[in-house]
């Protein structure tokens, strides 16, 4: 039954009714309906209750500043918590349900802490809760959580979509209420690109709300004729269900869209929200302005409302929140809401117009000077006290109180760049301060100027402002004829003598909480926050903040210009998480890379790593292996022995062509390169600006002008940034070029004593790759599989006869099953890079356990490396520096266990037998460990102060977090075959 | 904040990487001294600083930027800037 529906009134759609269900009742609304004004509509004001003291609530407002009316929508996985009742759409099997009370909501068991109120005020947990400290988690949080706070998530993944989208426009236009329209009509008749964005359903803002007419018409027909008539033009861009939220640097504006929740079902080819990043030349602010209350004796009951939001009600929703009004106003607009609802045939039982020189007005009970003090009735207003200039009290009966204190322009845009607001004294408001962020200018309410008259004109003349701006040709524009009333206000913000007065009605604040703020000496408007919660939660305090800075303002003595408003920051309303995330979650987050022969590895029993956004094969388990440690032994017996296979693919490869190109990298690498024979690799070592490691790996020469780097898989964009910065930066004159040429080539290592006899039966017959032919550190451009391009390094991390062959990437999975179908013969399996790391540690290669950042060449016994050459080369300089070079610094060594099957840990520390684990007696850290199947032992390579003078010493290897410490004997790191007679075999 | 490159036009912010003071590129041609390495203008107002347009055209450049307001007033080819000196 919608029994408070007024006939003839509203932009609803009576032909379309929508089925609803709030807690377990079913109702019935309209198409063009919200929650709020549906709920209203069944009789329905009671919609929750508040967040301290769990008194009864209903809605404050008819938009998106609403504190009170906040609802769950939805059901299981798809519960939204915490909407705003007053601007969801209504939408045909919607489930609301309210929040925050055990029991029923007519009964909630916790109403009892209103009862208890005097011990509840402000800064109450923060007096109470204190001793003994650890009761706080355990006991003090859990109880207050529970009885004091808002919805809950559902706990499960949120299900829905939601999406990321950029927009460019010449003017972008905030808000489409009358001064929005009028603007676009002004920037879209120019021809400029425009994009107005509202983040209502239904375009017109306060003309949907009110009674008066425009250039003749309804305001509401006269706003669906500029929105059809913007809608026909190709260069606007109409965005209604979008809230812009954020103002950022360079005329980026963050906006929410609500693509497809306000429907029962979202299309599966729409997502619920979509985040845009708006780019535009110019912007205009039309955001409108916002009502606030007055602070009177339980002003927080249902059927108390904004007077605006009563008109809202009525004239767009054909509501009547109430079938007899009080109001009760300190200006003229609130007498609009006495006015509509008396030519709507309902009752007004009373006007109180606080103003001292408020004059009686025909047809109305008027109480001039007079205030509504206080108001009765447990789940929902039913009397008015009215108290007169005299001081006598006296009752009305009245079921819906419309209050208005004035109007507060929405700021809120203007201020995300650091701008303040300015205190206007004739309009008793803030409006934006003199500087705006770059490219925005604020027009209509939201600038103080609320006649719809001003607002018409304000929007024409701003967007004429910014055409100008832009080098377009503005229109003439007509302003069609509208009401030009000022609002008349004298500021007016609590009724002498009241306590329990609602300013916050979210955060449960009260008039008493602030005179508390006052009295213990949080009196600037940030402490008074803090201290109160004031201005707190979803709502931000929209409809709070003015009268509580209002209110400090009188008590200390203090301007409100010199109180000033604490700092309103993005977002402006609520934003998901989820709708942040977009697409970029869970595997989405950030791209997976994989190599060309990714799936060949997932076939062959690949268990995959990630080494920064490539996944890599870790090891290939075989038939019955159970632990990680089978498969890897076995990987590398099979390529000490035999022959074996590695996917190398990630290492970064950056081709380098020039005249200079040699020259290039003896200003980068530590040891010289412009020297190095066309055919030939050698292994690079390279510094930051400071002295330390940043990466190495190997160049090898193909002509004299061609270079090819390799680098570390996870430093080479950072190698690849560091080139570009030496060649654009600091050496622009030298003839040389870069590019990543990583997701080119498809690159294997081949390693083991057979690694020669598989690639000869790969490579094609005129390609010589003899010792002679091709000796250690050789490279050659060559051709495989019947004239396949393909170049191959004799290279070898594993210390073995080894070769990297590559191959243009959209061969590699096919190189790969050449590789083993070659190698069946001789044993060939695949490795991963757990078999790689243990090849590598018993050779004593460094990698990124010991190119930590920390490290210097000397540090891992390679301060001679390029010492003969003279060039000056990054990190030259600095690494001279005494502290780098000093005798003490840990270097590399090799280690054992003395129990070879005592498993130590990286990362553990050496001490000397019978010290104490000490900073004093710490003598180094361990990088890298690994069970060798060669030694058969475990092994490691760490860092030791002296390392070179306690070759054979017995050290221990503490480690505090696993609780071990274990002997271990300390070796040159170069473990196995440590004169390189197999690699150069 | 949005980068007007030289080479690709106006772009989001994301595809460039920070570097820092534009006084980097003035290396010492005897080699890095420790206040090139580590002595850097931060300051509050106009600076010239380098970015590197690393999801886009991989060019160095040197935008002269306020650093509180964000306004940007010049973007240079770094290469070029290092010519013309």
């Amino acid at each position: 039954m919608q029994a408070n529906r007024v006939e003839g009134r509203g932009l609803i759609d009576r032909d379309a009714p929508l089925n609803f269900r709030f807690n377990h009742e079913k109702m019935q609304g309209y198409a063009g309906d919200t929650v709020a004004s549906a709920l209203l509509a069944n009789g329905q004001r009671l919609m929750g209750r508040s967040f301290k003291y769990h008194r009864p609530r209903g809605p404050l407002s008819a938009g998106p500043e609403e504190p009170s009316a906040l609802l769950t929508i939805g059901r299981y996985e798809h519960e939204d918590p915490n909407v705003r009742a007053t601007v969801r759409e209504l939408y045909d099997g919607l489930r609301a349900r309210s929040q925050n009370h055990r029991g029923s909501l007519e009964r909630d068991f916790m109403a009892v802490t209103d009862l208890m109120n005097r011990f509840f005020g402000a800064g109450f947990y923060y007096k109470t809760f204190m001793w003994p400290a650890k009761f706080w988690e355990s006991l003090y949080e859990p109880i207050i959580r529970a009885a004091a706070g808002l919805g809950a998530l559902p706990g499960d993944n949120d299900p829905s979509q939601y999406e990321h989208g950029c927009r460019h426009c010449d003017l972008l236009i905030i808000g489409a209420g009358p001064t929005g329209l009028m603007a676009a009509l002004t920037a879209g008749r120019a021809g400029a690109r425009v994009i107005l964005a509202d983040e209502d359903f239904l375009m017109g803002g306060r003309l949907n709300a009110e009674s008066h007419e425009v250039g003749g018409m309804a305001g509401s027909a006269w706003a669906a004729q500029a929105v059809a008539e913007l809608a026909a033009m190709p260069n606007v861009r109409l965005m209604p269900r979008t809230t812009v939220f954020g103002v950022y640097d360079g005329g980026v504006y963050g906006a929410l869209e609500r693509v497809g929740e306000h429907q029962a079902e979202i299309p599966a080819d729409l997502p619920r929200q979509c985040m845009w990043k708006l780019v535009a030349k110019r912007a205009i602010l039309c955001a409108g302005a916002i009502e606030r209350s007055i602070a009177f004796e339980n002003n927080d009951r249902p059927g108390i409302m904004l007077a605006g939001a009563a008109r809202t009600y009525l004239n767009r929703y054909g509501v009547a929140a109430g079938k007899s009004v009080a109001v009760f106003t300190n200006n003229d607009d609130g007498w609009r809401t006495a006015e509509d609802f008396r030519d709507a045939g309902l009752d007004v039982a009373v006007v109180a117009d606080a103003r001292a020189d408020a004059k009686e007005r025909d047809g109305f009970r008027t109480i001039a000077g007079g205030v509504i003090a206080d108001s009765v009735g447990r789940l929902g207003v039913h009397t008015a006290t009215i108290r007169h200039k005299t001081g006598t009290e006296d009752s009305v009966r009245a079921d819906l109180i419309a209050v208005s204190g004035g109007w507060s322009p929405a700021v809120h845009l203007t201020c995300h760049q650091g701008c303040k607001p300015v205190w206007r004294e004739d309009i008793a408001a803030f409006v934006p301060g003199a500087n705006p962020p770059q490219g925005l200018t604020v027009a209509g309410a939201a600038q103080g100027d609320f006649s719809t008259s001003a607002c018409l004109a304000g929007g024409a003349s701003a967007a004429q402002a910014a055409l100008a701006d832009l080098g377009f040709e503005a229109p003439a524009m007509e302003t069609p004829e509208a009401e030009d009333g000022a609002t008349m206000i004298t500021p007016f913000w609590k009724v002498e003598g009241c306590q329990r007065a609602w300013l916050d009605h979210q955060n449960d604040v009260t008039v008493k909480d602030i005179a508390m703020s006052y009295k213990e000496g949080f009196k600037s408007v940030e402490h008074m926050k803090r201290y109160t919660t004031l201005g707190m939660a979803t709502d931000q305090g929209k409809t709070a903040n003015v009268p509580a800075i209002a209110l400090m303002a009188e008590l200390t003595g203090k301007s409100i210009q010199e109180t000033g408003t604490t700092v309103f920051r993005p977002p402006y309303t609520p934003v998901p998480i989820g709708a942040f995330g977009g697409r970029h979650r869970g595997k989405h987050f950030h791209p997976t890379r994989l190599t060309p022969s990714h799936d060949w590895a997932a076939a062959n029993g690949g268990d995959f790593v990630e080494a920064g956004l490539w996944l890599r094969t870790q090891w290939f388990r075989q038939g019955s292996e159970k632990g990680w440690r089978d498969s890897v032994d076995r990987e590398v017996v099979t390529t000490r022995s035999k022959v074996g296979v590695c996917d190398v693919t990630t290492l970064g490869k950056i081709d380098i062509q020039g005249a200079d190109a040699g020259e290039f990298l003896d200003r980068v690498y530590q040891n010289g390169f412009s020297k190095l024979a066309v055919g030939k690799c050698r292994y690079g070592l390279m510094l930051r600006e400071d002295g330390i490691v940043m990466d190495d790996g190997t160049s090898a020469r193909f002509a004299e002008d061609h270079y090819v780097m390799t680098t570390t898989t996870a430093k080479a964009g950072q190698v690849m940034r560091h080139l570009e910065f030496c060649r654009q930066c600091l050496w622009p004159d030298l003839d040389v070029a870069l590019i990543s040429t990583t997701e080119q080539w498809a690159q294997y290592a081949v390693a083991g004593p057979h690694a020669r006899d598989l690639l000869r039966k790969v490579l094609d017959a005129e390609h010589d790759i003899s010792n002679d032919a091709l000796p250690y550190m050789g490279c050659a451009e060559v051709t495989v599989c019947g004239g396949v391009k393909a170049r191959i390094f004799r290279l070898s991390f594993s210390g073995e006869l080894a070769y990297e062959i590559a191959v243009p990437c959209r061969y590699g999975h096919d190189m790969m099953e050449v590789l083993m179908k070659a190698g069946e013969e001789f044993g060939a399996e695949p490795y991963g890079t757990e078999a790689l790391g243990v090849m590598r540690i018993e050779k004593g290669h460094a990698a990124g356990n010991e190119l930590d950042g920390r490290t210097t060449a000397g540090d891992l016994g390679m301060g001679r490396l390029g010492a003969k050459k003279n060039t000056d080369f990054i990190g030259k300089t600095m690494a001279q520096r005494e502290g780098l070079q000093a005798e003490d610094r840990a270097v590399m060594v090799g280690l054992k266990t003395v129990e070879p099957t005592a498993k130590i840990g990286g990362g553990a520390h050496f001490l000397e037998k019978g010290a104490e684990p000490t900073l004093e007696t710490d003598l180094g850290w361990i990088a890298s460990v690994a069970w060798s199947p060669e030694l058969n032992n475990y092994i490691g390579i760490g860092f030791l102060k002296h390392g070179k003078d306690r070759m054979g010493d017995r050290l221990r290897a503490w480690d505090g977090v696993r609780g071990t410490d274990i002997e271990v004997e300390i070796c040159s790191p170069h473990m196995v075959d440590p004169e390189g007679e197999r690699l150069r075999g | 904040m949005r980068i007007n490159c030289p080479c690709c036009g106006e772009r989001m912010v994301e595809e460039f990487t920070y570097l820092g003071d534009a006084a980097m590129m003035n290396r010492p041609i005897e080699g890095a001294t420790y206040e090139y390495t580590y002595l850097r203008d931060n300051p509050a107002g106009r600076h010239r600083e380098l970015w590197y347009h690393e999801q886009g055209c991989r060019s160095w450049l040197v935008v002269e930027r306020d650093t509180t307001t964000h306004e940007i007033f010049s973007v240079e080819l770094a290469e070029e800037v290092r010519n013309a000196s």
